[in-house]
């Protein structure tokens, strides 16, 4: 799938500059619900509209009102304070887990990449092995010795996401070695290492961005989809998958506990791809140009 | 050929970028009468391809004509009709594209392609469209037409590509056919033939040619007429004998003067020995890789001997697989020689040990836009060698730089730009700063001007020369095309197929050849030469 | 042609050991006696005693892989602790139920999204194609999970056209079976939608750009011929895979639509096998899930040649 994009003729390389004053719509939106989210859930460390493990089994599911902005729960909690909370708990598991899937996966992908050979070959052999482990099912299996705790939904989410970032570093550093500048500085008398770090990293962080924008969006989806299958971090801990599977069995009565938790997923899943769509943009090189 | 109808006449056409941009041509206007040649030539930017666009209605999306009028057959041609235009396209206007690597669907067979066109134009049955198509093939010198209908376009080379596209292009006898820079993606041999391939089938059907091109020399060989353009306006433009004994335009002359040609060379200091000696080099490529291991290495430099003397030029020029860029990477170190022995200075630099020997050697690549690092600004760029020369000071590194930087005639400024910044011709400059900013005693310079347009070239070549009279350094200079090597070498190695063919000093080579690959990359190379009184002409050889 | 087949089943193979060995460890590691774990907290002492030796508790390392690899290859992955079945048979069971979903779920979502994707790039920045966009981009960020809910209390609460809760089989009652999964379907269908339509859509813009459809339109060709004859093969390709990494996502995220529609499927086979420490079944989940997964990539990779002639058959 070597789809090798050529460079336009010359003379068609004069498209108008666009103009960068104003970023793209998409990265706009994006940016702006991901950083309302991020602000109400530090916000959340300090303060909340109401304690939201604080039981008050008088207010048991009363409907979005001007008390209880979006209602309440089945113990009387406030589910807009969970959800506060929530965010919290989801963005940092996802922020950390995507940072060790990262860290791992982009030594990994350099020494692969740049050493080749046995190394390269033993190491990709692994890594098609643990790819195999779709991600939820490998954090299901990591769960099952780990135990269910906050990291060790780390743990597993990060071990599960490094293969495909070994995957991305690993094609980059292939394809940056047949340019040209990589021979060049070995010409001039730099190590191996030396061009690995100076040259070749750097030019990496692009995709490497790109991926970890959308890598973000996965963790979070499988947090909230582990937290629903009830194998998240335990209660009382509020997060947003378990609020939507408690919210199953009051489906018919109180309809809103299953649907605010959705709408604050899915915003928060929607900001991640935007920013990520305006992201890949600016960082494709075809577009400098 | 005089007639009263023109086949196309385009007057004062304007194309703009968008609504409201830049004029990418500006009241541009000229003639074709039906068979004629005629060259549209001008360097990148000059609107050439966006004019023989319009033409044929493909203009890309930013552009649109905004003024003026095209008149095809007699007939307006209404180029925003895009039900008008598909009829006219293929069937009375053919055009041929330039990067034969990408011209051809990858998925498709080559006969699904080749058959399309016809039956969309013309009411033939399949067998006979079948026929037809092998028919052409064969003619083109395809042997086995059967089998290269039932391929895809990879199984092919650059050249062959171009040709099967020019088939094709052809087999539909349009009464015009555009060919937007159809060579510039091959080397000077392959070129040939499919210039001349074009000529024959053209020749035999009548069909006018628009031929652009950046290259004043190739076309002089073959056009009738020359329209010379420059930022979108026409800047000159007459029958090909006007323009070449009085080119009136200060443009053309500076494009004619932009063609290489014998000078005086760099003299050579006094030395006993030679600097770099090559001894039997053989090198070999891996076979390809199969799930047991590799398979038969190839071997694409057979037992090669050269040797460059201090200060020296040394041209070494060949087709594409012929094994030069091999051979010079060998040098530098970037590909291990299988046998032989490569002496700098007598030190044998093949061995890791005498690796401060081969620092001595420094190379300039090819492409101008992949050999610099994006992430680094021009600046860090031609420090980084400093790295390895000790005994210097921050500060000396410093001012080292700076008057590479000089050197190279790029301003203070440029220190703190970034490559995307660059043009081809600046970037190949920061390339030349970069490999001899730690004063090498021999530069290895694989094909440094070919990517650049011909006026770029000039500057760059003598950029060159000014800095080898200032620094002596020897120089090794790889180049697929020989009028470039004839203004600088002193000494030119012809190779073919990994093995040197014939070696000798630059009158030699030039004015009598013996082999007969030279011979045929001499045929290859510019015609044209510049008389006593200012004038130019075609070369007698090639009349 | 049979080179290359022979050449993948050949890289796969080493891949399968690999997992094979990761699974192994992955269980073994789970703190705890790995004879009582297979057998469950009820077990009398002479079961264990001879699970033990039937596991080769005794030997080393390297010999209980051996013998486990030897029961796994002959279909015998044990016994469920909590059903008391087979755990193969129940593999199957309950894989069929996933895969009926899975499968026509993606190739719904394929033959509608391919289609709107090219449509999207070939008008693209029109109304259609941001309308589309938009469209796409909102259906991906939605979970499967909430979607489906969504859809299970309009449809199934709300309005009472298809059932809630249970699931028929398709062998005692086909067209009772279809109700029951109907839903899930659709919830499948249009969160994969989006992703393959975004795809299928940006592929296509790339191969527009390039010169091969200049050529094609020079030779006279109409946009719709140029865009299928031309487009399309090329195009398709990088959706194709895809596709190949979204059914291998979905053979461990069906989980949670299986969850909500409570179809007996594998992911909750395998939930339900973690919360009640049903080892063997969770084992052979494992197993089941992973070497499909490989499966699904090699049929992926065998299909590529038709779409791009220059990978090396």
């Amino acid at each position: 799938m070597n789809l090798k994009t050529p460079a336009l003729p010359s003379g068609l390389d004069t498209q108008p500059r666009r103009s960068w004053r104003y970023p793209p719509l998409n990265a706009l939106i994006g940016g702006s619900l991901l950083a309302v989210l991020v602000l109400l859930a530090l916000l959340g460390v300090v303060w909340t509209p109401y304690d939201p493990l604080k039981l008050d089994l008088l207010a048991r599911l009363h409907a979005p009102s001007a008390v209880h902005w979006l209602g309440t729960d089945e113990f009387g909690r406030d589910v807009f304070s969970r959800l506060i909370i929530g965010a919290r708990t989801s963005l940092w598991i996802s922020l950390l887990s995507v940072s060790v899937a990262v860290i791992c996966g982009t030594v990994i992908g350099m020494l692969a990449g740049y050493l080749r050979g046995w190394t390269d070959r033993v190491l990709m052999m692994l890594n098609d092995a643990l790819l195999a482990f779709p991600g939820i099912l490998m954090a299901l299996g990591i769960m099952a010795i780990v135990g269910a705790s906050q990291y060790g939904i780390v743990l597993a989410l990060g071990i599960a996401y490094t293969p495909s970032v070994v995957r991305v570093v690993r094609g980059s550093v292939l394809s940056l070695r047949e340019l040209e500048f990589i021979e060049a500085s070995r010409v001039i008398g730099n190590s191996e290492l030396y061009t690995m770090f100076r040259h070749i990293t750097p030019n990496c962080l692009a995709p490497l961005c790109v991926l970890a924008t959308s890598m973000f969006g996965w963790a979070l989806l499988s947090e909230s989809a582990l937290s629903f299958l009830g194998l998240g971090v335990p209660p009382p801990a509020a997060t947003w998958g378990s609020m939507l599977s408690a919210s199953r069995t009051y489906i018919s009565t109180a309809p809103w506990l299953g649907i605010f938790p959705g709408i604050f997923i899915s915003l928060t899943l929607l900001a991640i791809n935007l920013f990520g769509d305006a992201l890949r943009d600016r960082l494709d090189p075809r577009m400098r140009k | 050929m005089s007639v009263s109808v023109p086949l196309l006449a385009v007057e004062n056409l304007q194309i703009r970028v968008g609504a409201d941009g830049p004029l990418a041509v500006d009241d541009f206007s000229f003639t074709m009468a039906p068979g004629e040649i005629v060259a549209l030539v001008g360097e990148s930017g000059s609107g050439k391809t966006m004019a023989a666009r319009a033409a044929i209605g493909l203009l890309p999306a930013p552009m649109n004509v905004c003024g003026g009028r095209i008149t095809f057959q007699g007939e307006p041609l209404d180029t925003g009709n895009a039900k008008a235009m598909r009829g006219v396209r293929g069937a009375r206007i053919g055009m041929v594209f330039q990067e034969p690597m990408v011209s051809l669907n990858p998925a498709l067979t080559i006969g699904r392609q080749m058959s399309e066109a016809l039956k969309l134009h013309t009411e033939l049955d399949a067998a006979t469209i079948r026929q037809r198509c092998s028919d052409m093939l064969q003619r083109i010198g395809i042997k086995d037409a059967e089998k290269c209908l039932a391929s895809y376009p990879h199984q092919f080379s650059g050249g062959m590509r171009q040709r099967i596209m020019l088939a094709s292009v052809m087999l539909l006898r349009p009464a015009l056919l555009i060919a937007d820079e159809p060579t510039t993606a091959l080397d000077c041999l392959a070129q040939l033939d499919v210039i001349e391939l074009m000529l024959e089938l053209t020749r035999e059907q009548g069909t006018a040619i628009l031929f652009i091109s950046h290259d004043l020399s190739l076309v002089a060989r073959y056009a009738h007429k020359v329209v010379v353009m420059r930022a979108g306006k026409a800047v000159e433009q007459g029958r090909i004998e006007d323009i070449l004994f009085a080119p009136k335009a200060d443009y053309t002359r500076q494009l004619l003067e932009a063609l290489p040609r014998r000078g005086v060379l760099v003299p050579l200091p006094a030395a006993d020995s030679p600097l770099l000696q090559v001894q039997d080099v053989c090198i070999e490529h891996p076979g390809p890789r199969s799930f047991w291991g590799r398979s038969v290495p190839k071997r694409v430099v057979h037992s090669v001997n050269l040797s460059i003397a201090p200060g020296e030029t040394l041209a070494l020029v060949g087709g594409s697989g012929s094994g030069k860029t091999t051979l010079g990477r060998a040098v530098v170190g970037l590909v291990t020689p299988c046998a032989g022995a490569i002496l700098f200075q007598g030190v044998d630099i093949l061995k890791a040990a005498n690796r401060a020997h081969r620092l001595q050697c420094q190379m300039i690549f090819q492409d101008p836009y992949s050999s610099l690092d994006p992430r680094m600004t021009v600046g860090q760029i031609i420090a980084e060698p400093l790295r390895h020369e000790p005994g210097l000071t921050a500060a000396q590194k410093r001012q080292r730089v700076t008057d590479t930087l000089l050197d190279v005639g790029l301003p203070e400024p440029f220190r703190e730009r970034f490559a995307h910044q660059l043009s081809g011709g600046q970037r190949q400059r920061v390339a030349i700063g970069r490999a001899l900013v730690r004063r090498p005693k021999l530069v290895i310079a694989d094909e440094p001007i070919s990517a650049l347009d011909m006026t770029i070239q000039k500057q760059i070549l003598e950029l060159f020369e000014r800095l080898q009279r200032q620094y002596g350094f020897a120089c090794l200079f790889i180049s697929h095309d020989l009028s470039a090597v004839e203004r600088i070498a002193h000494r030119v190695a012809v190779m073919n197929q990994g093995e040197v063919v014939e070696m000798g000093p630059r009158e030699r080579i030039f004015d009598t050849p013996q082999h007969p690959y030279t011979r045929r990359l001499l045929a290859a190379a510019s015609p044209l030469e510049k008389r006593a009184d200012g004038s130019y002409r075609l070369r007698a050889s090639v009349i | 042609m049979f080179r290359f087949i022979l050449h993948r089943l050949g890289m796969a193979v080493p891949t399968l050991l690999l997992i094979s060995v990761i699974v192994f460890a992955l269980i073994r590691l789970i703190p705890g006696d790995p004879a009582l774990l297979m057998l469950g907290d009820m077990a009398d002492p002479q079961s264990l005693a001879d699970m033990r030796s039937s596991l080769g508790l005794d030997h080393s390392v390297l010999t209980q892989y051996l013998i486990w690899i030897k029961s796994v290859l002959s279909g015998d992955l044990g016994v469920s602790i909590s059903s008391r079945q087979p755990v193969l048979e129940l593999l199957v069971e309950r894989f069929s139920v996933s895969a009926t979903v899975v499968l026509v779920a993606v190739l719904l979502a394929t033959l509608l999204a391919v289609p709107v994707g090219l449509l999207a790039a070939w008008k693209q920045n029109s109304a259609m194609d941001l309308g589309l966009v938009a469209t796409a981009t909102l259906l991906l960020s939605v979970p499967s999970f909430w979607l489906g809910l969504l859809l299970l209390y309009v449809f199934g609460i709300q309005l009472g056209w298809l059932p809630v809760i249970g699931y028929v089989g398709f062998a005692s009652d086909p067209m009772k079976a279809v109700t029951y999964v109907v839903l899930p379907i659709i919830t499948l269908t249009l969160v994969e939608f989006g992703a393959i339509a975004r795809m299928a859509r940006a592929s296509t813009i790339e191969v527009l750009r390039l010169e091969y459809i200049a050529h094609a339109r020079a030779k006279g060709l109409s946009e719709g011929a140029v865009l299928w004859n031309h487009a399309l093969r090329n195009a398709f390709a990088p959706t194709w895979t895809l596709i190949g990494l979204i059914l291998g996502n979905l053979l461990g995220g069906i989980a949670v639509l299986e969850t909500v529609f409570t179809l007996p499927g594998i992911g909750r086979l395998m939930v339900d096998a973690i919360f009640s420490r049903d080892y063997p079944v969770l084992q052979g989940c494992l197993l089941l899930i992973t070497c499909i997964y490989v499966l699904v990539n090699l049929l992926v990779d065998l299909v590529y040649p038709l779409f791009d002639p220059r990978v090396k058959l």
